[in-house]
C-alpha cells in the first residue's frame, strides 16, 4: 500500500510538472509563435510603450525560452525578483507569477479565494451526492413507475436549468420574498452562523445541476447493479432487500459516482463561475471572469494552474478510495 | 395476455379455464410472492386426474419433501407472455437426486428459482412474473406465503449453488465475509462463531488453508475454489433442500468430476435433497436417481435414472442421448445434434411443443402432434412420458432406429 502511495505521488509530481510544462506553452510561446506580442498581452493593448518594454525586461522575455521556463520554476521555490532599471518587482516564493494589472502577487490572490470555492464546492457536493444517490436508487428500483418518471423529468430540468436561473429565482424566493436566507456572502471568520445562511442558496443552486447528474448515473449503474448475479446470490441467502440493496448493491454502485464525483470536485475549484457570479461569492470564478475581461494573463495562468492541480489530486484521492471500495484494484 | 392463456389451456384442460387464468393475476396484484391458487387443480404425476370437468381440489400437504404441483412461471414482455414454465408436476424426497436436463431456455433454471421464491422479490406492476401452482417444503406452502415467511427459508431450508461463481459471489466482499453473512443471517451469533463456522465449512469442501483464504476475495480464487466456496456458502445452514444450478458448467473439466464428487458426499452427510440442474446428461448420470426432461417448459419424460437412460420413451430425450459426445465411437459419428432450435415460449408450438423438430411427428398420424398437446402418461412403474406415439411404436423406433446408433 505505502509503494502504491509513493508511486502515485510520484506520478502526481510528474503531472504537476507537465502541466505547468504546458500552461507555460499557452501562455508564453504560442502568442510569440503567432506573432503576437507577449509583453503587450501583459500589459495591456492601451498600455504606453515604455511599460511595455519594462515588462518586457521584468518577464525576459527576450530571453531564451528555456531560461524563461527555469526562471518560472525557480520563482515556484525560492520567489523571483522583476527587475527592470532600476525598478524591482518582487515576488516572494511560491511565486506563481505577478499581475501587472493590479500590482499584486498571483499567490496570495489564490489562497485568498481557495478557501470559498472549497467550501462552495464540497458543501454543494454533499447535498447533490445525498439528492442524488436517493433519487437514482428509488428510481432504479421503482423504474417505470410514475415516481420514476417525475424524478427523472425533474433531473433533466436539473440538467437543462442554467444555474442563473435557478440561482435568481431562489435568490427573489428565499432570500428577498421570503426572508429566509442571507442574500449576501460573509466570510466564514466573520460569522459562521451568516456565512452557513449565506452559502445555503449557492449549495442548493449548485447541487440541483450536479444532483441530476448523479441521479441519473446513480439509475442506469444501479439498474444494472440490481441485475447482477452476486444480487441475485444475495437473495438467495435469505437477506432482506434493503441490506441487498444497501450493501450488496450500493458498493458497486458507488464505484462510477465516486469517479465522477473526483473530476467534478476537482473540476469545481476552477471556480463555479456561474454560481459564484449569481451570488457575489468571492471565490476563485470570480476572479477569473475578472482576469479575462480584464486580459490578466497571470491570474488566468495561475487559476489554470490551481484548478489542473485540483483535478490531478480529487483524481489521486478518487483512486485510493477506489482501492478501498473494490479489492481487486488494490495495489494496482 | 388474457389470450394467450386462454389459447393454451384450452389445449389441455378445458374444464378447469376459468379458475387458471384467474391465478396468474391473483399473483401479480396479491400479496408479495404469494400466488393464491385457491382452486388450482394438481395433477398428480399420472396426469392423468385432470380430466375434463372434473377439477381435483387437493389442499392437502403432500408427503413427500418437496412437492411442485402445475408450476406455471409467466413474465409479461412487451413482445408478449413468455411461459417459461408451463405446468410443471414433481416430487423429491429427503435424501435423493433429482437431475432436471433440457437445453437452454426450456425452463430449468426458472423452475429452480421459483422454488427458491426469488423471481418476485424487487419486482412489482408490469415486470412482475406471475407465478401460479403449488410448491410444498415439508408441509408448507410457498407460493401462497408471504414474503417474509419464504426469505427466512431462503439460505436456511433451501440453498442455491449457482452456475458461474466469479459472478455469484460479490467482488467486493471477502469469501468469509460472505459466508459469515449468510451464516447469520438465520442464526444469531457473534461474528467470531460465524467465522469459524466459516472456515469449518471452507475445510469441508476442500479449501486448503480455510484459515488464511477466508480473508481472500472471489477474485484471487481459482474457478473450482470459487465454486467450493459457492458450495460452503450455500451448506453453511444445512439446508434440507440443495439446488445446483449446472454447478459445473463455467469450470475447468478436470475440476467439474471433483465437484460433482463433493456434492454428493456432502448430500450423504448432510441428507439433504437435491435438485441438479444441467443440460449435460454425463452430470446427472454421475448423481441423479431421478431424472426430470424438460423441453419448452413442460415435463416431457420423468423416471429414474436407468429407465431415462436405458429404455428413453420421448423422442427429445432420444435427441439428447444422441448428441452426448462418445469417445467409442468414430469421429465422424459421435454427435447426433437435435435439429432445430429451442421453441419459442411466446407461441409455444401447438399440440407437442417437440412437433416441428420431431423426426417421428407423423408416425401417430391424423396430425395429433400438431393439434393435440400430448399429456404425460406413466409407461410403467412410475416412468412419464409425454408423447402421441404409441407405446409399441415408440419401444420399435427406440430398437431399432436409436439404440443401435448410441
Amino acid at each position: 500500500m505505502l509503494t502504491y502511495l509513493i508511486r502515485r505521488l510520484f506520478a502526481v509530481a510528474v503531472m504537476l510538472v507537465v502541466i505547468i510544462l504546458a500552461v507555460f506553452c499557452i501562455f508564453f510561446l504560442i502568442p510569440k509563435w503567432s506573432g503576437i506580442d507577449p509583453a503587450t498581452m501583459f500589459v495591456g493593448k492601451q498600455a504606453d510603450k515604455e511599460s511595455v518594454e519594462a515588462v518586457r525586461e521584468k518577464l525576459q522575455l527576450d530571453d531564451p525560452v528555456l531560461v524563461q521556463l527555469f526562471e518560472f520554476f525557480k520563482g515556484i521555490f525560492v520567489g523571483r525578483d522583476y527587475t527592470s532599471g532600476g525598478d524591482t518587482t518582487h515576488c516572494s516564493a511560491p511565486c506563481f507569477g505577478y499581475s501587472f494589472r493590479t500590482e499584486q502577487e498571483i499567490w496570495p490572490v489564490l489562497t485568498d479565494r481557495l478557501p470559498v470555492t472549497l467550501s462552495l464546492a464540497l458543501g454543494a457536493a454533499v447535498i447533490w451526492l445525498i439528492i442524488g444517490l436517493a433519487v437514482g436508487v428509488l428510481s432504479a428500483l421503482k423504474r417505470g413507475s410514475l415516481w420514476d418518471r417525475l424524478a427523472m423529468t425533474g433531473a433533466l430540468a436539473g440538467v437543462s436549468l442554467p444555474v442563473y436561473f435557478t440561482g435568481l429565482i431562489s435568490l427573489a424566493v428565499f432570500a428577498y420574498q421570503l426572508d429566509l436566507v442571507s442574500n449576501t456572502f460573509t466570510p466564514f471568520g466573520d460569522d459562521p452562523v451568516k456565512w452557513f445562511s449565506g452559502m445555503i442558496l449557492p449549495w442548493v443552486t449548485l447541487a440541483f445541476l450536479f444532483g441530476a447528474m448523479y441521479a441519473r448515473l446513480t439509475r442506469a449503474t444501479m439498474l444494472e447493479v440490481m441485475g447482477e448475479d452476486y444480487i441475485r446470490t444475495a437473495r438467495a441467502k435469505g437477506l432482506k432487500e434493503p441490506v441487498v440493496i444497501g450493501k450488496h448493491a450500493m458498493r458497486s454502485t458507488m464505484t462510477p459516482v465516486l469517479t465522477l464525483l473526483g473530476i467534478d470536485i476537482g473540476a469545481l475549484m476552477g471556480g463555479a463561475i456561474l454560481t459564484e457570479t449569481t451570488f457575489s461569492i468571492p471565490g476563485l470564478g470570480q476572479a477569473v471572469l475578472k482576469a479575462i475581461t480584464d486580459r490578466d494573463l497571470p491570474l488566468i495562468l495561475g487559476v489554470t494552474l490551481i484548478t489542473a492541480t485540483a483535478v490531478v489530486i480529487a483524481n489521486l484521492i478518487v483512486d485510493l478510495l477506489y482501492g478501498v471500495i473494490d479489492p481487486r484494484v488494490r495495489l494496482g | 395476455m388474457t389470450d394467450h392463456e386462454h389459447k393454451s389451456h384450452k389445449d389441455t384442460e378445458p374444464g378447469t379455464d376459468a379458475t387458471r387464468v384467474d391465478a396468474p393475476q391473483a399473483a401479480a396484484t396479491g400479496a408479495a410472492g404469494a400466488a393464491i391458487p385457491e382452486q388450482g387443480t394438481a395433477p398428480d404425476l399420472t396426469g392423468s386426474g385432470t380430466a375434463p370437468g372434473e377439477p381435483e381440489l387437493d389442499q392437502r400437504p403432500p408427503s413427500s419433501f418437496l412437492e411442485v404441483r402445475d408450476l406455471r412461471v409467466h413474465f409479461p414482455t412487451q413482445d408478449g407472455l413468455v411461459k417459461s414454465v408451463d405446468g410443471l408436476t414433481f416430487s423429491l424426497e429427503k435424501g435423493k437426486t433429482l437431475g432436471i436436463v433440457g437445453e437452454s431456455g426450456s425452463g430449468k433454471s426458472v423452475t429452480s428459482l421459483g422454488i427458491m421464491g426469488l423471481h418476485t422479490v424487487g419486482q412489482y406492476g408490469r415486470q412482475r412474473p406471475q407465478l401460479s401452482g403449488e410448491i410444498w417444503l415439508d408441509g408448507q406452502e410457498l407460493l401462497s406465503a408471504d414474503a417474509e415467511t419464504v426469505r427466512k427459508l431462503r439460505g436456511r431450508e433451501i440453498s442455491m449453488i449457482f452456475q458461474d461463481p466469479l459472478s455469484a459471489l460479490h467482488p467486493f466482499f471477502t469469501v468469509g465475509h460472505q459466508i459469515v453473512e449468510a451464516y447469520r443471517v438465520h442464526h444469531d451469533v457473534d461474528k467470531k462463531t460465524a467465522r469459524r463456522r466459516a472456515i469449518e465449512l471452507l475445510d469441508r469442501v476442500g479449501i486448503p488453508e480455510p484459515g488464511k483464504r477466508v480473508d481472500s476475495y472471489p477474485h484471487e480464487f481459482s474457478g473450482g475454489m470459487r465454486q467450493r466456496a459457492m458450495i460452503a456458502m450455500s451448506l453453511v445452514n444445512n439446508p434440507e433442500l440443495l439446488i445446483a444450478d449446472e454447478p459445473t458448467t463455467a469450470l475447468d473439466v478436470t475440476v467439474q468430476a471433483q465437484i460433482l464428487d463433493l456434492i454428493r458426499d456432502l448430500q450423504q452427510e448432510f441428507g439433504s435433497a437435491v435438485i441438479i440442474i444441467t443440460h449435460d446428461l454425463g452430470v446427472v448420470a454421475e448423481l441423479s436417481d431421478d431424472i426430470l426432461v424438460m423441453y419448452g417448459g413442460r415435463c416431457v419424460e420423468y423416471g429414474t435414472a436407468e429407465q431415462v437412460f436405458y429404455e428413453p420413451q420421448h423422442p427429445y430425450t432420444w435427441g439428447l442421448l444422441g448428441s452426448m459426445p462418445r469417445i467409442d465411437r468414430d469421429r465422424a459419428d459421435r454427435l447426433i445434434p437435435v435439429k432445430g432450435s429451442p421453441p419459442s415460449l411466446i407461441n409455444v408450438p401447438s399440440g407437442c411443443a417437440f412437433n416441428p423438430r420431431c423426426p417421428y411427428a407423423d408416425v401417430p398420424g391424423d396430425d395429433v402432434t400438431r393439434t393435440v398437446r400430448p399429456e404425460l402418461r406413466e409407461v410403467k412403474d412410475g416412468h412419464l412420458a409425454a408423447c402421441h406415439m404409441a407405446q409399441e411404436d415408440r419401444e420399435r423406433i427406440w430398437n431399432e432406429e436409436i439404440a443401435p446408433k448410441l
